[in-house]
């Protein structure tokens, strides 16, 4: 199979059968393998000015023509060799400081060498490729932004989580990664079903699965008033196709969006994020090949509803599953991440955890979070509110020549998280409106009295 | 109660954190019999705290209230008992997500120190996976040994009381990730490489000054490291108040304030700000930064072994 990565063209096949990590050239059509440590060709002569005083920008410093380059590019030269040829015919390369020629070296390599290093997908390596592709998708979370929410979530193997995303099912991968197959997840999606593009990359084994349970968010109602029954389902054979259909659109809509984006960077990219992308091309392409096999059963008749209604029965038995998990309400941490107005979903989505357990809301904006922490603080049943963000930056360490990368994020989001607590009975009664007056100003003389301690 | 597994009523033994309101917190060993002393009042624990559910509020001897609370890994970090300088929840996230840690990962640490990032990772690894932390420190290691015990976690690591630099973590060939926390880590990169997995694997070094982020690069790339990488994170912290601000007078009638272009004096808007004409302000909520923030910790520099 064809893939595409920075604008150039490959085939996987000759990559089965390497470790991770391993680094390979792309030749024409086909995967080299390469050694792992190139012997650096730059120790030759080293020859250097010592400032940039007499160097003058002339544009006619490279002999080579923009033909010849790309004569040489015709013949199939290596790239190691056209840096060189570069070099050797750079007229000012030898009066550059070293550290510029040292820099020059780098510009060109990354240019006509082309080298991909196959890496293992992992939360680290999905969330920087994501956000640096797609932040649109993932509601622009930073990487660090969501190392922070499974921190602060208190997330680990055995927990019973509620998560609440629109950002591709990354954060819900993140959250499974850290389980590690232990405990449960209960899933809140809108609209039709949940996506999962971003969850399918981290190849998680089948058994991750089991206990990954779904329930549509606008059957919350009905579940919280106890009217939630099987009948009240959504309307299985509409829905059936719609959740087809989305994520078939989906997948088509992916790829050449991702195209456009690897066109469009011009920024740096770093290598590991080759590899998971071709991985996610890969299952979307087996999940292609799933659905058209379903498509074709489904076309032969009696055989076609068959297929529906088992899957409506399966779909129906996960749900009322979901549905008991949620009842008990004993969850150990609730993950919000989604496009949605965060306050409402946690009003309501708090109902369904224990006290003393973590939650953590994302959001790209500051203000929906001021509200939600005032929301909260009216509601009581939670402490230690805290609204952060985290800034980070990323330093080039060289010889002489350390100092913080010019360029940084400007922002990678919002998160609010608090711990809950047991609501007391006078707070818990909304409609007695005196208990709450007399509960407001007690909380906030103790608050007061803090302050001052 | 386990730091690495929710219980749901606190049980004699159990170390709990009391929660007095705003940030001021601290932890207490749960004892039949003892008492422990707030500025709200007495709480004993026999009565006060056995039996009760994580989370319930406790009525203290002078009437006031607390929360207790079940122990993580972030509360603790939080509350414990310093023996060094600490690494905080900000630092740890970024350590974990970056070093690739899920259950059953084998991780090495050096120094252990106060244990605050030990209890993240064991947290991070458990039920399948261990820790092998190395302190050169004989008090602390008994200290961070007594201590895993007393949490329920002394399964998943192991505490060994020697000097990395110069002996290694004591493993070899087995670590899915190194973990660096002392003065010269540049010494002990070559002992990181050899505890690595053969296959590979990843390496975390945490310095505050950039002179030590310099010599541990070098180090790392003399070792075969791949995809070295420093970064420095920072949290901001936001207080959540309403602000008000006064409307300056210039001196024009009452008549034209009500039609001066504030927005937000939409009935659609309220909620997010207000303007208060009586008053002449214009309120509104607002997250303000803490007065002082911690500016640096450290440096982290990862990097691959492949």
């Amino acid at each position: 199979r064809k893939i595409i990565f920075e604008k150039q063209w490959f085939y996987l096949d000759n990559a089965i059968g390497h470790i991770y990590g391993t680094t390979f050239e792309v030749t024409s059509g086909g995967n080299l393998q390469l050694k792992e440590v190139v012997e650096e060709t730059t120790t030759e002569t080293k020859e250097a000015g010592a400032d940039n005083r007499n160097i003058v920008d002339d544009g006619k410093s490279q002999k080579l023509t923009h033909d010849d380059i790309k004569a040489l590019k015709d013949k199939g030269i290596k790239g190691q060799e056209i840096v060189q040829q570069l070099i050797e015919n750079s007229t000012t390369f030898r009066d550059k400081t070293e550290f510029a020629q040292d820099k020059y070296i780098k510009k060109k390599k990354k240019k006509y060498e082309a080298v991909i290093t196959i890496v293992k997908p992992s939360t680290r390596i999905l969330s920087t490729m994501y956000y640096a592709r797609e932040p649109g998708k993932i509601n622009h979370l930073r990487y660090d932004t969501l190392a922070q929410m499974l921190t602060l979530g208190n997330i680990r193997a055995g927990n019973k989580m509620i998560v609440m995303e629109t950002c591709a099912g990354l954060v819900l991968g993140a959250v499974m990664e850290r389980m590690g197959g232990y405990g449960s997840i209960i899933q809140m999606y809108p609209g039709g079903g949940p996506v999962r593009a971003a969850t399918s990359c981290f190849g998680f084994p089948k058994p991750f699965f089991d206990n990954l349970h779904e329930f549509p968010l606008s059957k919350m109602g009905s579940l919280l008033s106890g009217t939630f029954s099987t009948e009240t389902l959504p309307s299985e054979p509409e829905d059936n196709t719609l959740v087809e259909e989305e994520s078939n659109g989906l997948t088509g809509k992916k790829q050449p969006s991702l195209q456009e984006t690897e066109e469009d960077s011009t920024t740096e990219t770093a290598m590991e994020i080759n590899e998971t992308e071709e991985q996610e091309t890969m299952d979307i392409n087996a999940e292609d090949v799933e659905f058209k096999d379903i498509k074709e059963k489904e076309n032969k008749g009696n055989v076609r509803i068959f297929v529906v209604e088992k899957k409506q029965w399966e779909r129906r038995k996960k749900l009322i599953e979901a549905a008991a998990l949620l009842r008990e309400k004993n969850a150990d941490g609730l993950i919000v991440a989604s496009k949605f107005h965060p306050t409402p979903l946690l009003l309501t989505l708090l109902e369904f955890v224990a006290p003393s357990r973590p939650f953590v809301v994302y959001c790209l904006y500051k203000e929906p979070l001021l509200e939600c922490y005032t929301k909260l603080r009216e509601r009581g049943g939670v402490i230690n509110l805290k609204l952060s963000e985290t800034w980070l930056r990323n330093y080039q360490v060289l010889p002489d020549r350390s100092h913080p990368k010019l360029t940084m994020s400007g922002g990678g989001g919002y998160l609010l998280s608090g711990i809950t607590v047991v609501l007391d009975e006078g707070k818990s009664d909304t409609s007695n409106l005196e208990a709450l007056k007399m509960e407001e100003p007690s909380s906030k003389r103790c608050k007061i009295q803090d302050l001052h301690c | 109660m386990s730091f690495v597994e929710y219980g749901d009523t606190i049980k004699n033994g159990d170390t709990a954190i009391v929660f007095l309101g705003h940030e001021s917190m601290f932890p207490v060993k749960v004892q039949h019999g003892n008492v422990t002393q707030t500025k709200y009042g007495v709480i004993r624990h026999s009565t006060d705290l056995i039996g009760k559910k994580y989370g319930s509020r406790v009525t203290c001897s002078k009437g006031g209230w607390v929360y207790i609370l079940h122990p993580t890994p972030e509360l603790w970090t939080m509350n414990l008992p310093h023996r060094t300088q600490i690494l905080y929840s900000t630092d740890i996230s970024m350590i974990t997500m970056m070093l690739e840690l899920k259950p059953g990962s084998i991780v090495c640490e050096s120094g252990t120190g106060s244990g605050s990032l030990s209890h993240a990772l064991i947290r991070t690894v458990a039920p399948t996976g261990h820790l092998y932390t190395v302190e050169f420190h004989q008090q602390r290691a008994e200290k961070a040994r007594e201590e895993f015990r007393e949490h329920g976690v002394e399964h998943l690591v192991t505490v060994t009381n020697q000097d990395v630099c110069k002996n290694g973590f004591g493993v070899s060939n087995v670590a899915d990730a190194v973990f660096l926390d002392i003065p010269s880590p540049w010494e002990a990169i070559g002992h990181a490489k050899s505890a690595l997995k053969a296959e590979g694997g990843r390496i975390c070094s945490f310095s505050p000054c950039i002179e030590q982020v310099q010599r541990t690069c070098l180090a790392m790339e003399e070792y075969g490291f791949t995809e070295i990488n420093t970064l420095e994170i920072l949290l901001r912290v936001y207080n959540v108040r309403t602000i008000s601000l006064q409307i300056p007078d210039l001196g024009k009638a009452a008549e034209d304030n009500s039609s001066t272009s504030f927005d937000c004096s939409n009935p659609s808007n309220q909620g997010i700000s207000c303007v208060n004409l009586q008053q002449g302000t214009v309120q509104f909520k607002s997250g303000v930064p803490l007065r002082e923030m911690v500016g640096h910790t450290g440096y982290l520099t990862f990097a691959t072994k492949s």
